[in-house]
């Protein structure tokens, strides 16, 4: 670790003039320090291996055409080197990347949440509190890429889901939810969209500024124009933000009120009660976060879990209930519908 | 069963001893060739085949490149700076991809210089099923035929990759090039299976396997792959097809199938695929580096078995291209550790080659330039590799333009310039005249500048995170694009030059090569160029190692 951490401080600074984005998070810049590590590797056995070549080239130009040359068939000294060099240089850069990869795959407690819904060919954006963004249009007629506002240095967590581009149809299979990716360059961070269930990506910004976002999993022939920008500004600038003019088509609901709302009126409450006493479905009093025996074994309650129980509650059935009781809302929820549920369970304490 | 044409056609084939019978002018008219179960003929028939789809792909890659010369900018209501449409351009970078792989790499050194060589090399007449061999042929041509038809509606959009569920829309442009794919997919099973029988049951009278030239050594790892890693190509490819046409689900979560599965499928394929097309490429550069430098290759044992165990460690790090797909922490990393281990044989062959260089000889001919083109390329591809492999940083260049420019270094400049290389090399015997060097050098010349110029700034581009498969890009990605186009033109121009070089020379009337123009030792150096129908007058019996220059 220490040697690691001795490393990072030596390319701190290095990172000037090597071709990579400005580095907003500090994953970026440890990104960085590994690259720059490899670059210089790089750049020295390149040039002694292709200097060697061009020498050897030089010297050893053919004079005559009876010229002898020397009969080396080995010499197990040099080959154990050069096997053993570049082992220990992939090995040491293996090692650094996964110390520096689990960074970016540890979900940090605590983060602000935001939903992400990716269809072709656009982002959006929504908030705990019911605001929503999507992408507009400025006086040309140019599209203007969704915004997502972050407060600076606080953990952000993204749960990203990839939806039908037009929710209504159910038949064309060119409407389906397709892959997408989330690309932050000045963040150095990635993750695919995976239809059918959620994937997850966090960053930590630590400079203030708009940074763009792209999409990276190739999608059709928008894929390109798939962009978003995050804007990083102070917490207080943020909260400020947040606050103001509610948008969204949650008419100025919270994620959790609008998730309460449909818990009403798309009859959950029938068979799920609130208070820990068990009906014709478990209770969602504490489930969140927390193990749950199923027929498949136990698991813990988190997003997809319950994006699963309510597309297919067959398919991990909860012990002690019947499977086949809870009809599936596959196809009769939108995914907002799906992603307040999920915010109003989560408030179910 | 070799009958003796008349001289009458001799001036068609230059004059003197070489020039009498062979395996040219065996038999006449397209029907022979179309017929032929010669491997040598079914060599050529593979050679002007791959080299049409090279064309088309090539005409396809420089469309994409004109389209991304310029920002595409909206003036007054009018777009500017577009060449084609994104429906167009999503097109064109599918086929580019899917004909470069399927159709030229993949067939590129084994089906046609392997065909050709590897039973000379090893002093065998034949391969040891010829029919198989032209039933390969006829393979590939299927399958080229599919995608052809594929284009004729709608032409698929998809990336050669056919990621699920994209691919999967019921479109029959999809279902017909994916078809294409499977059959063509036998084309390389066949090879394989026909190498690997030849290597084992066909060698000369003292050939032992540790006197099999190192290209032959390479083929053989490379059919091994053919063999057991493509049934798992076409299997998946069956698999979209049937999901396309039926609405089974395997890989649409609509239909209930998973898209990541799909992914894991492809790259159990697609990776050991990788070393399908450069495996050969290292035995045609062992054959270079030793004939130009008139010396023994350093490490021989070391290159013939490093090829074995990439082969077989290239099962296991598929994973690699999916760091970022959802799969595990631990899955991403444990493919990152084993791809690490795969780098330390390629290295070791790079370094085998440049220690042979050591006291040598040194013919700076163009195979020779080629193959030092080819080591300059493919170490930038190589280093370039284990950034890729790096969890951390292949979370950021994933799907840019870095790994476009990396894989286009492995290929390209790796697989690409040993073609080059082997057929400037091989062509005296092949054919029995020689290419003008002059042309040869120029080809050389504006290919490897020109690759630098197109393909070194797209790690830039990538590193600055332009993501791939961008049919338009934000202006400041323009300088850079501009600069890769024109290295494509370059690299264009040089192809062209070869091109020109290569028709001149079989139209041109020259003195006769004689058997070894370079003075290599493998066996098809031998025998006569070219070479009679039957390889050689008689067996050769074998004696020594190949490299023997002592
Ligand atoms: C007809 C009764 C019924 C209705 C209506 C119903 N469910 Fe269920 N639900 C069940 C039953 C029974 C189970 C337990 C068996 C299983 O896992 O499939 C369950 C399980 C669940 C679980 C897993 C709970 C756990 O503790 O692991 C979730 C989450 C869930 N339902 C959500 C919903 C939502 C959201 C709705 C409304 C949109 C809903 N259910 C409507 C009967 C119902
Ligand atoms: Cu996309
Ligand atoms: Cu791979």
């Amino acid at each position: 670790m220490w040697l690691f951490q001795l490393l990072n401080s030596a390319f701190a600074h290095a990172n000037s003039d090597t071709f990579m984005p400005p580095a907003a998070t500090e994953i970026a810049s440890h990104v960085d320090q590994i690259y720059v590590f490899l670059l210089w590797s790089s750049l020295i056995s390149f040039v002694l291996l292709i200097g060697g070549m061009i020498w050897f080239v030089i010297k050893y130009k053919r004079r005559t055409a009876s010229d002898k040359t020397a009969y080396i068939t080995h010499n197990h000294t040099l080959e154990f080197l050069w096997s053993f060099i570049p082992f220990c240089i992939f090995i040491f850069s293996f090692a650094w990347g996964w110390i520096v990869f689990h960074q970016m795959r540890s979900m940090p407690e605590n983060a602000l949440e935001i939903h992400v819904v990716a269809k072709k060919w656009d982002w959006r954006f929504i908030y705990k509190n019911g605001r929503e963004i999507v992408a507009g249009v400025d006086d040309q007629g140019n599209k203007t890429p969704a915004t997502m506002v972050v407060p600076m240095g606080r953990p952000v967590k993204l749960i990203m889901a990839s939806e039908k581009v037009n929710p209504a149809s159910n038949e064309d299979p060119k409407d389906r939810p397709v892959l997408h990716s989330f690309f932050v360059p000045a963040f150095r961070t990635k993750q695919d969209i995976v239809p059918g269930r959620y994937t997850t990506l966090w960053f930590q910004a630590t400079e203030l500024g708009t940074f763009n976002v792209f999409c990276a999993e190739y999608c059709g022939d928008g894929h390109y124009a798939m962009r978003a920008a995050i804007k990083v500004v102070k917490p207080e600038e943020y909260e400020e933000w947040l606050s103001g003019e509610a948008a969204g088509a949650g008419g100025g609901l919270s994620l959790a009120e609008q998730g309460k709302q449909l818990y009403l009126s798309r009859a959950c409450v029938g068979c799920h009660s609130l208070n820990g006493s068990a009906g014709a479905g478990p209770t969602w009093k504490g489930i969140f976060g927390h193990d749950v025996a199923t027929n498949k074994g136990t698991v813990k309650v988190d997003e997809n879990y319950i994006r699963e129980s309510i597309l297919e509650p067959n398919a991990q059935v909860v012990s002690g209930f019947q499977g086949g009781v809870m009809p599936s809302y596959s196809g009769q929820l939108k995914e907002e519908e799906i992603n307040a549920l999920i915010e109003f369970i989560k408030t179910v304490k | 069963m070799a009958k003796n044409t008349p001289d009458t056609h001799a001036h068609d084939h230059g004059h003197g001893h070489g020039a009498g019978h062979n395996y040219l002018n065996h038999e006449k008219g397209l029907w022979s060739w179309l017929t032929s179960l010669d491997h040598k003929r079914i060599g050529i028939m593979y050679f002007i085949t791959v080299m049409l789809f090279f064309l088309v792909g090539g005409l396809a890659a420089l469309t994409i490149r004109t389209e991304l010369f310029s920002a595409n900018r909206l003036v007054d209501g009018q777009t500017t700076g577009a060449v084609v449409t994104a429906s167009q351009y999503t097109r064109l970078m599918t086929y580019h991809g899917a004909i470069m792989v399927f159709l030229v790499i993949i067939p590129g050194i084994p089906a046609f210089l392997g065909n050709f060589f590897l039973p000379l090399q090893i002093g065998a007449k034949d391969v040891a099923f010829p029919r198989l061999n032209l039933l390969s042929w006829y393979c590939l041509l299927g399958g080229a035929g599919l995608a052809v038809a594929s284009m004729f509606y709608g032409g698929a959009d998809t990336g050669w990759t056919f990621y699920t569920p994209y691919s999967i829309s019921l479109s029959k442009a999809v279902v017909l090039l994916v078809s294409g794919a499977f059959v063509g997919g036998f084309s390389s099973i066949l090879t394989g299976l026909n190498f690997v029988a030849t290597v084992h049951k066909l060698r000369a009278p003292g050939m032992t396997m540790n006197r099999i030239p190192l290209f032959v050594w390479a083929l053989y790892s490379t059919a091994i792959l053919q063999v057991l890693a493509t049934p798992v190509l076409a299997i998946t490819l069956l698999l979209i097809a049937m999901e396309n046409v039926f609405q089974i689900g395997f890989f649409d979560p609509a239909l209930g199938g998973d898209p990541v599965l799909f992914q894991h499928f492809f790259w159990f394929y697609s990776h050991p695929a990788v070393y399908i097309m450069i495996l050969p490429a290292f035995g045609v550069i062992s054959e270079l580096i030793a004939a130009f430098s008139r010396k023994t290759i350093f490490g021989y044992t070391a290159i013939a078995y490093s090829s074995i165990a990439i082969a077989a460690v290239s099962f296991f790090v598929w994973g690699h291209h999916m760091f970022v797909s959802g799969q595990s922490e631990i899955a991403g990393v444990v493919f990152s550790a084993i791809t690490m281990l795969v780098g330390v044989p390629t290295a070791i062959k790079v370094f085998n080659w440049v220690a042979t260089l050591h006291k040598a000889s040194i013919n700076l001919a163009s195979p020779m330039l080629y193959a030092m083109g080819f080591m300059f390329l493919f170490t930038i591809g190589g280093v370039t590799g284990i950034f890729l492999a790096t969890t951390a940083l292949d979370t950021h260049f994933h799907d840019t333009y870095f790994v476009v420019a990396h894989f286009h270094y492995v290929m390209v400049g790796g697989t690409l310039m040993a073609i080059m290389g082997g057929i400037y090399y091989w062509f005296p015997k092949m054919f029995g005249k020689m290419v003008n060097e002059v042309m040869a050098q120029a080809s050389f010349f504006f290919i490897f500048v020109g690759f630098n110029v197109t393909f070194f700034p797209q790690f830039v581009l990538g590193a600055k995170g332009m993501p791939r498969r961008y049919y338009d890009y934000l202006p400041v990605f323009e300088p850079l694009n501009r600069m890769s186009t024109i290295g494509s033109y370059m690299i264009g121009t040089g192809f062209v030059i070869a091109l020109i070089a290569v028709i001149h020379a079989l139209l041109s009337k020259q003195e006769p090569v004689g058997d070894n123009p370079w003075g290599a030792k493998t066996l098809e150096w031998t025998t006569t160029s070219p070479p009679p129908h039957d390889n050689f007058e008689k067996t050769p019996i074998v004696t020594a190692g190949p490299y023997e220059y002592r």
